[in-house]
């Protein structure tokens, strides 16, 4: 293991914590990864760290989850996003 | 995709009921129930079961004001409970206010930003050239599939299923525990890098015995291609394809 994905397993370990989960990892190949290619994830360049990024967000009430969405790609001039669903569907 | 959904509900009671009863009504309401999606609903509208896992009645006030946290199954209308809950107590009841406070593991207790922190995080970003609030109001969208079981891939195998392959076994390096056949897993870089959403077509034993064939049928892709070198490519032309 090398320090590129050693940094990358304790990040999955960040992420069962999230997860409020208990994982064991099984290893079935030893393998290094390339410093080169791809980033730890948070510390990816801002503007690739923006484009696979996520904001858990206080959605205030009155603007949909929709319009809200489409603030947030102006905002950061992205031209994708999503939400994770709406409460309640506006007729 | 999730199935467990939390909300603070402010439920308005069309008129005074005891405490007790409210108690009591509310806790029929626990476990698995039919419901009716309303009028105004995304779903077709055909009775079905949902689970409520519990009902905890946080304030009440004047009698007919009750806020309450819900923890339920993906697809409980919770306008519909309170429809309900007003019906049993024979005094009827609406919803007044709904605030989702978790989708499956995202919960209020992440670091939740309002519109104007993103405001403020993107404003010192450009005039000031400072990340540091963007990094903390913008999280790594990985946090989103914590909750899946995981199957840790090679290099050499990141660039194939970034340009639609599956996972075959060669490619795998790790795997927790979880994993099961079936069952929705996500791939990662050995940096822990998100490469796609799949589902595992084996178990953990079997993943760990083969020495070939798919893994994981690759249901969506999520890295962009090309940041990892196309190494299946080598293979392919030593074939004489």
């Amino acid at each position: 293991m090398n320090i590129e994905s050693e940094k990358g397993f304790n990040f999955l370990k960040k992420l069962d914590e999230i997860a409020g989960k208990t994982r064991n990892y099984i290893v079935k190949s030893e393998a290094e990864t390339d410093p080169r290619y791809g980033f730890y994830p948070p510390e990816r360049p801002i503007d690739i760290y923006i484009s696979y990024g996520f904001i858990p967000l206080d959605k205030p009430p009155g603007p949909t989850s929709h319009e809200v969405v489409a603030w947030i790609k102006k905002m950061f001039g992205v031209s994708k996003a999503g939400h994770g669903g709406t409460l309640e569907p506006k007729p | 995709m999730h199935s467990y959904k939390e909300y603070v509900a402010l439920m308005e009671l069309h008129d005074k009921v005891e405490v007790d009863r409210l108690i009591e009504v509310m806790n029929m309401f626990v476990g698995k129930i039919y419901q009716r999606p309303p009028l105004r609903s995304s779903v077709k509208r055909s009775l079905r079961v949902k689970e409520v896992y519990s009902i905890e009645v946080l304030e009440i006030e004047d009698g007919k004001h009750v806020l309450f946290k819900v923890r339920c199954e993906s697809g409980t209308y919770i306008r519909k409970l309170c429809h309900d809950i007003g019906l049993l107590l024979g005094v009827e009841a609406h919803m007044r206010e709904l605030r989702r406070t978790a989708v499956a593991h995202i919960r209020e207790d992440l670091p939740v930003v309002t519109m104007h922190e993103v405001s403020e995080a993107l404003y010192l970003h450009r005039k000031y050239g400072d990340e540091t609030l963007i990094r903390k109001v913008v999280l790594p969208g990985e946090f989103i599939v914590a909750h899946l079981p995981r199957i840790i891939v090679k290099d050499s195998a990141v660039g194939a299923i970034t340009h639609g392959a599956q996972l075959a076994a060669p490619g795998v390096v790790a795997l927790s525990n979880d994993v099961k056949k079936g069952d929705r897993v996500a791939i990662f870089t050995l940096k822990g890098e998100l490469i796609a959403v799949g589902k595992s077509v084996m178990d953990v034993d079997e993943i760990m015995k083969s020495e070939k064939g798919i893994v994981a049928n690759i249901e969506r892709v999520v890295m962009q291609p090309n940041i990892y070198p196309p190494m299946w490519r080598k293979a392919k032309k030593a074939e004489g394809s």
